[in-house]
């Protein structure tokens, strides 16, 4: 077992068996899905719905309903494909990278944000598509033979490695995520009562048993394929800033794209996570795993991420003007002071400044801020690519081309269609597939698990003794012998369970005892009868007395923004963060009564 | 009757078992497979399992990608159609290789990944409609199974392996005779 510093936060809150894991994850998939989870569909879908209908109305009219024009010959289409790969760019950042570099919080979060990178990847994809105008000779951009004789692709051509770059990471990061999801759909078709879904999660395992060969190739697969996905995650949005970046236009062609390009991809990705984790970790119950701790790491890595976007765009004026080219320094003060200075600034806004708010540890560290921020760098990081295309291409060389980009309503549609394309993804993966990488959070449990390092569980589980004697089954036995044994173990079974039960004798421990003192002092004949609060029983109180809390007024001075997971993991199930704040409210009631 | 016994020996902690496995082995005893929710850091070595060639086949498959990227970059823009831009023909692949370095690159990966992939969905027997071999259900939650067969353990009689089995902290134990 590897051993992680006491000092490092824990992981996985308060106390989680492997069996509380596997719950916690199957839930969502076997129980019925909320209300809430329908009607998000059907919004979704319907918006799905419409896209669709304008990507069929585009195709079948052409690329005239969208509303470009001779000078700008890209604007929204190139936007949301660069939009929707960057985001992309998270879910494998996430397994892959921090999986290098052995970040254990990944694991909480790579399921997820894989999934999302994948459904990104798909709606970007969208575009070129599309914008091929004739989608069904989209083939052609394979180097295939052909009746032409030797008619091949034009592999000079930033726009083909696009093809290659964003192929590849589509496939390779759809494979990554399937080798993890495995094992993970082995556990729910064990555990699948319902004949279909049994059947279709033991297709969907590959049957998979976990044999400790298997494992053992599991983990080196991940780690090569990790290693390769690495560069992969690089190589792609360096790719992308090709396209604009080996051109001749003014405002595009600039040696800062990709190394800029990349990192505005993570950054845009890592907002997307966040957006994403927010809600999930709510709706699905999955606050012990996804915690504040995995929120703030995240924004970290968008205020380094984004600091280094808003190191580029200040280099990039910079360089504008030193290089003394009339053209280039025009097009970026043109950017920032011409017909579209508003997306100027309001890129410049969620971009670079609202980051740097994450330097704040109270700021990054509160749920609802981020979620805000993490909109906000959505939307400056559409508007970055909307300024970078449009504003270069809109200023012709020749005044009289000048002209503005106007969207229609089929460039809207096919945009928010895409929206709408990504959530129904996402959201039927919530509902079908495993979100959480449980067999791997399984790992972490004991050295990142917060009542395994506060030494509050017993690993392992049963002490050797107590174990065997509290419930060895010899199943089919072969022998009289061994039926008489298992018989008289049996019948020791009773009081060896009690002797089981971790928490009869606790050695306080002395962070449990900090919190207890936090909530001041008292003596043991002011003791109030704790029952009175709902759902307190006499044991619960036992357990509270025990640990030095006697009164209400102690109650009621739980600190409701504390960590309550040492709390929670002492009393156990009855002693949730929910519970606790219910009697905290309470006990402040009662106080109130008594001094009046 | 006798001679092929298989013992599934379960546990519920993988610490556990692990310290079973090593007791087992010191004994001489030969485990002839684990059934695990997780991988069990540092099992393999205990059980004698040999590290996997994976990563090996990996790099093969990269090379594989990185030659075939060359050969057909080499051959669709030098040999077949030396593409003309701005009056100079790509005639010299040393020349025009920079330009090719991200297919190659992406090529490289595109094999390395891919074949190694379904090379261990093959080698490890995973393939869609495979059935499952885990013995038990839960080895895919919480419980984790040592496996012994009496065969691969010719010098101890059955009784020994199962007294053996239940001083390592077993909880249950399953005995299946084959044929």
């Amino acid at each position: 077992m590897h051993k992680e510093a006491t000092i490092r936060e824990p992981l996985v809150l308060g106390h989680k068996t492997y069996h509380q894991v596997t719950e916690d994850v199957c839930k969502p998939i076997e129980g019925k899905a909320p209300k809430t989870w329908y009607i998000l569909f059907a919004i979704a879908a319907i918006i799905g719905v419409y896209g669709i209908g304008c990507i069929l109305y585009l195709l079948g009219t052409g690329i005239g309903t969208w509303g470009l024009n001779k000078t700008i010959n890209w604007a929204w289409d190139i936007t949301n494909f660069v939009w929707w790969v960057g985001i992309g760019h998270a879910g494998t950042l996430i397994s892959a990278v921090l999986l290098l570099f052995r970040q254990k919080w990944r694991m909480a979060i790579n399921r997820s944000a894989e999934a999302m990178t994948i459904f990104a990847v798909f709606m970007a994809g969208i575009f070129p598509l599309i914008h091929m105008g004739r989608i069904w000779v989209a083939y052609w951009v394979m180097p295939l033979p052909n009746q032409f004789g030797s008619l091949w692709p034009n592999f000079n051509s930033p726009l083909l490695w696009d093809v290659f770059a964003i192929s590849t990471y589509l496939s390779v990061s759809l494979v990554f995520w399937y080798i993890g999801l495995i094992p993970d759909f082995s556990t729910i078709r064990d555990r699948a009562k319902k004949p279909v879904a049994k059947k279709i999660y033991s297709m969907l395992s590959f049957g998979w048993s976990g044999r400790a060969k298997q494992w053992s190739r599991f983990e080196t697969v991940s780690l090569v394929l990790a290693g390769l996905a690495t560069p992969l995650v690089f190589s792609v949005h360096s790719i992308v800033s090709f396209d604009f970046a080996t051109s001749v236009i003014p405002g595009w062609h600039t040696t800062i794209f990709p190394p800029y390009f990349v990192a505005g991809a993570v950054f845009s990705g890592f907002a997307m996570v966040q957006t994403l984790m927010l809600v999930m970790r709510k709706a699905y119950n999955l606050e012990a795993y996804i915690h504040t701790k995995h929120i703030e790491y995240m924004n970290i890595v968008i205020m380094a991420t984004g600091s280094i976007v808003g190191t580029a765009y200040i280099t990039e004026l910079f360089i504008s003007w030193y290089s003394g080219v009339e053209y280039e320094s025009y097009a970026f003060f043109n950017r920032a002071t011409g017909p579209y200075w508003w997306a100027y600034a309001t890129m410049m806004t969620c971009n670079v400044l609202s980051p740097q708010l994450m330097w704040f540890k109270k700021l990054r560290t509160s749920l609802s801020f981020t979620f805000v921020i993490a909109i906000v760098v959505n939307i400056g990081m559409w508007f970055e690519r909307f300024v970078i295309i449009t504003t270069s291409l809109h200023r012709d060389y020749l005044p009289s081309s000048w002209s503005m980009f106007y969207p229609t309503h089929i460039d809207i549609g096919i945009f928010v269609g895409t929206i709408g394309l990504f959530f129904v993804f996402f959201l039927l993966f919530t509902r079908y597939f495993p979100v959480l990488a449980l067999n791997e959070v399984k790992t972490i449990l004991k050295s990142s698990g917060q009542s395994y390092k506060d030494g509050t569980a017993k690993t392992p589980a049963f002490s050797i003794e107590e174990q065997h004697l509290a419930d060895v089954k010899v199943k089919p036995s072969i022998t009289n012998e061994t039926i008489v044994s298992s018989v008289q173990e049996e019948t020791k079974t009773a009081p060896v369970q009690k002797a089981v039960d971790p928490i009869t004798d606790p050695v306080i421990d002395p962070a449990l005892a900090k919190i207890v003192t936090s909530l001041g002092s008292t003596d043991a004949t002011k003791k109030d009868d704790l029952k009175e609060l709902t759902g307190l029983d006499a044991a619960l109180e036992d357990k509270l007395n025990k640990i030095g809390i006697l009164t209400f007024s102690q109650i009621a001075n739980i600190n409701p923004t504390a960590d309550l997971g040492l709390l929670t993991a002492y009393l156990g199930n009855a002693g949730s963060q929910a519970n606790l704040l219910a009697w905290k409210l309470e006990a402040e009631e009662k106080l109130k009564n008594d001094n009046n | 009757m006798g001679s092929n016994v298989v013992f599934y020996a379960m546990y519920n902690d993988d610490d556990v078992l692990k310290d079973g496995a090593k007791k087992l082995v010191a004994k001489g005893v030969k485990v002839s497979e684990v059934f695990s929710p997780f991988p069990i850091h540092g099992l393999d070595p205990i059980i004698g399992l040999k590290e996997t060639r994976l990563g090996i086949m990996a790099f093969i498959y990269g090379l594989t990608g990185l030659a075939l990227a060359l050969i057909g970059m080499r051959y669709i823009m030098i040999t077949d159609w030396p593409m003309n831009i701005g009056g100079k023909p790509n005639f010299s692949f040393l020349e025009n290789m920079l330009a090719f370095v991200p297919i190659i690159f992406e090529l490289t990966v595109l094999f390395a990944a891919h074949a190694m992939v379904i090379t261990y969905f093959l080698v490890n027997k995973t393939i869609p409609g495979m059935p499952a071999q885990n013995p038990d259900p839960r080895t895919t939650d919480d419980r984790f199974v040592m496996e012994l067969r009496l065969s691969e353990n010719s010098k101890f009689s059955e009784k020994e392996l199962e007294e053996m089995l239940m001083e390592t902290g077993i909880v249950e134990l399953d005995l299946k005779h084959i044929k």
